[in-house]
């Protein structure tokens, strides 16, 4: 069906987590790369405190902003649960880059519901390809705890093709001047990440 | 011409910059909000926020008959609150072109229900553009306005979630600019509709859309792709980019203007097909139509009504490698949406779940007050219904059960369209509480400003609606207004309005804590559980605050309560609920 080769991104965490612009920055380098780019996000209600996805697809040519079932390649997540959540969706041959951070459901912050337990080895059962990244930790070590998603995105890096001056150009496009260079240092951590 | 990346919003403000639009209003909806916020970094367009989509769509209409160009923007349901002047603004005709943008949400994102806009265009005789991505969003947008010019008609185009909010790659037009002739031409014939003068237009109204379904035919925006004869699909705008992914060689009439149909056009293609499917979302428009015809389609047979579709949908409905999806065997904690930290109405709502109150609710980030734990909303119709709801439920009640009725609506909305309620709750002797949640923004949209916020859609001062003046003009007595952070004084205020025998108002007045402007917000410092003090009595999770999390005791001990202080924005809320002294503020 995607025989002109589509790559598929889903992008997965909890509304507040500002993966919109870590998704701005991942379309603007794909774009600069030469590809077809499309985007999908919801905004509004499910924006406060529930789980989001963004969808990110690119190609020759990209007709459908939202992948289809089964069909993503790279399920990049913000946060554990989250990522589980839609693990489902992803290809057999597919890769997972997750954030290693646990957010509590509202269900679980009541006491009400457990909190999935090692999520980050369940992944690793059903898909081979699993990075976890201990994105604040790093974050915090390139100097402010906020550049988690430039640390994320370092480390998603090392899947997808763009050159590392192609990555480094969209960034500095994007990101605003007074925290350029704590991104920069954020971002070359988290490509470290193997 | 330069390329670049653009949500479907973005791209229909650059369509009104390019077109050389003057005037722009707009009432902020989700899908809709981010055109009229992209609107104004272009400085020759008047942007503004009206207080509802009526009001929206008259200051669109005025500015075409001063013969401006002029873009009005707003979410499908408020299409029905601007439905009277696009009625009869569709016999009037034009003067300057006028578009109208219609954001449908298909899936019910962020909304109440999940009406499809195109029986708009229809039902008011006015023509409808629909964009699949963010070039024809631009494109199509930018041609509405000649068309609009054109056929003397305002024109409809029609978003969903899906086109305002994905990106794609656009290439940019050259801006109009030479702008319209603007000034006074008096021709009451065409614009004073009373019934001689209305009588006159509405023949022209039907012949513009014959003239339309033929032109429509040759243009460029209604066009077929070819495949390998086998299959025909008709379809259009966002449905279109879901069919070719999933047949890649049928032959495919992707129609841009979906209101008035092509007919002749759909006559040839349909003729050369034994097997023709009709692929659209939500409602079968075009289907109907084209059954109408005598034309043998298959389409709602197969393809679901409700919700929005998808690659993997339209696979489901025709049966094709629908996706084998390993499934996840435990059974996942949700995550639904919730009110921020911090936020002002989170004491109201622990206040209402206390008094037992029957709430109407209203449409607004205040609506997750219906949410466990706080439990505390009973309806939810639409914009400013609350407070008519509460109305007609007193009505019926005896005098114990009217007293539990409290109407609890937000600033923005309550100048939207809930004034009105509350004049006849005056007027008519109910005996509801109504509340007023005034957080100084529209919140759930992503926080716009409204004529109580004191600034414009351009950040600039203006003059600010007193609420308690507007109250005590339209005849409540009483008007009382309370911090809802103070939550002994908040939950007495509105006991005592429940109590009163006539209407009553209580103004719960606190930003939002995500607000712009500076200096609105007090940044205090995040608390922290002493953990010798905690009895583990969970009073403080009663509120729901995201930054407050059980945390089970290991070995047999009580458990505790705990902060994310990365969350907490110092409220105090919580503080207020422990009677064991069991929350410090941090000092450091």
């Amino acid at each position: 069906m995607t025989d002109n080769n589509v790559t598929n991104i889903l992008m997965a965490g909890v509304g507040g987590q500002g993966t919109l612009l870590a998704s701005e920055i991942l379309s603007e380098v794909l774009m600069q790369a030469g590809y077809d780019v499309k985007k999908a996000e919801v905004h509004g209600m499910a924006q406060r405190g529930g789980s989001v996805v963004s969808h990110v697809r690119f190609g020759k040519k990209v007709y459908s902003s939202i992948i289809p079932e089964g069909e993503v390649d790279v399920l990049f997540g913000f946060e554990l649960l989250e990522t589980y959540r839609y693990l489902p969706l992803v290809k057999e041959s597919g890769a997972v880059v997750v954030n290693n951070l646990k957010i509590a459901p509202p269900s679980v912050a009541l006491g009400k519901r457990d909190y999935p337990t090692d999520v980050a080895a369940k992944l690793k059962e059903l898909v081979a390809n699993v990075h976890v990244v201990d994105g604040l930790q790093l974050a915090e070590q390139a100097g402010n705890s906020r550049t988690v998603n430039t640390v994320l995105l370092g480390a998603l890096s090392n899947t997808l093709e763009p050159t590392h001056e192609q990555w480094l150009a969209a960034i500095k496009s994007l990101v605003p001047e007074r925290f350029l260079d704590v991104n920069l240092k954020a971002f070359e951590l988290g490509r470290q990440v193997r | 011409m330069q390329k670049t990346i653009l949500s479907g919003n973005e791209a229909f403000a650059r369509a009104a910059y390019e077109a050389g639009v003057t005037v722009a209003s707009a009432y902020p909806g989700t899908p809709s909000t981010e055109i009229l916020e992209n609107i104004t970094q272009y400085e020759r367009i008047d942007a503004s926020w009206a207080p509802n989509e009526k009001v929206a769509l008259e200051v669109g209409i005025g500015a075409s008959i001063g013969g401006a160009r002029t873009i009005v923007t707003m979410k499908h349901v408020g299409v029905n609150v601007a439905a009277d002047p696009l009625f009869t603004f569709s016999y009037t005709g034009v003067r300057g072109g006028m578009v109208l943008v219609v954001a449908d949400d298909p899936e019910m994102h962020s909304s109440q229900d999940e009406q499809d806009s195109r029986h708009y265009a229809r039902f008011a005789k006015v023509p409808m553009f629909e964009p699949a991505d963010s070039q024809e969003a631009l494109d199509f947008t930018r041609l509405a306005f000649e068309v609009s010019e054109q056929f003397d008609a305002p024109i409809l185009v029609r978003s969903t979630t899906r086109i305002s909010h994905s990106k794609s790659i656009v290439e940019l037009g050259e801006p109009l600019m030479e702008l319209p002739e603007t000034g006074l031409v008096r021709d009451p014939s065409k614009f004073v509709m009373l019934p001689g003068n209305a009588r006159i237009r509405h023949p022209l109204v039907e012949k513009r859309l014959e003239d339309m379904s033929e032109w429509a035919c040759t243009q460029g925006f209604n066009r077929i792709e070819a495949g390998d004869g086998k299959l025909g699909i008709i379809t259009s705008g966002v449905a279109y980019q879901y069919a070719r992914e999933v047949f890649p060689d049928a032959d495919i009439l992707k129609l841009g203007l979906v209101y008035p149909l092509p007919k002749q056009m759909i006559r040839d293609f349909a003729a050369r097909f034994d097997t023709l499917y009709v692929i659209e979302e939500l409602d079968p428009f075009i289907e109907e139509q084209v059954k109408a015809m005598g034309i043998n389609v298959i389409g709602k047979e197969k393809v679901p009504i409700c919700g929005e579709l998808s690659p993997g949908r339209l696979r489901q409905a025709f049966d094709l490698n629908p996706p084998n999806l390993p499934p996840i065997k435990e059974d996942l904690p949700p995550r639904p949406p919730n009110m921020c930290p911090g936020c002002p109405h989170r004491g109201v709502f622990h206040a209402l779940n206390r008094l037992k109150a029957y709430v109407t609710g209203d449409i607004g980030c205040y609506t997750l007050g219906f949410m466990p734990p706080l439990s505390a909303m009973d309806t939810c119709i639409c914009m400013g219904a609350s407070i008519g709801n509460a109305t007609g439920l007193s009505k019926v009640l005896n005098e114990e059960d009217r007293k539990k009725v409290v109407a609890v609506i937000g600033d923005s909305t309550f100048l939207h369209t809930g004034i009105n309620g509350l004049m006849d709750m005056v007027y008519n002797k109910s005996t509801a509480t109504v509340l007023i949640l005034d957080n100084s923004t529209t919140g759930m949209t992503g926080r716009q400003d409204n004529p109580a916020t004191g600034y414009t859609l351009d950040g600039e001062f203006a003059s600010q609606v007193d609420l308690e003046a507007i109250c005590r003009a339209l005849g409540v007595k009483h008007v009382e207004t309370v911090d809802p952070a103070q939550m002994d004084t908040t939950r007495k205020v509105i006991k005592e309005a429940m109590e009163r025998p006539e209407v009553s108002v209580v103004i719960t007045r606190r930003p939002c804590v995500l607000i712009k402007h500076e200096n609105v917000v007090e940044d205090l410092p995040p608390l922290y559980v002493k953990s010798d003090k905690c009895v583990a009595c969970k009073a403080c999770l009663t509120i729901g605050c995201p930054a407050i999390e059980w945390e089970t005791g290991k070995d047999g001990s009580k458990g505790n309560c705990k902060v994310d202080r990365l969350l907490c924005n110092g409220c105090q809320v919580c503080m207020q609920l422990c009677k064991f002294d069991a929350f410090g503020v941090c000092d450091d």
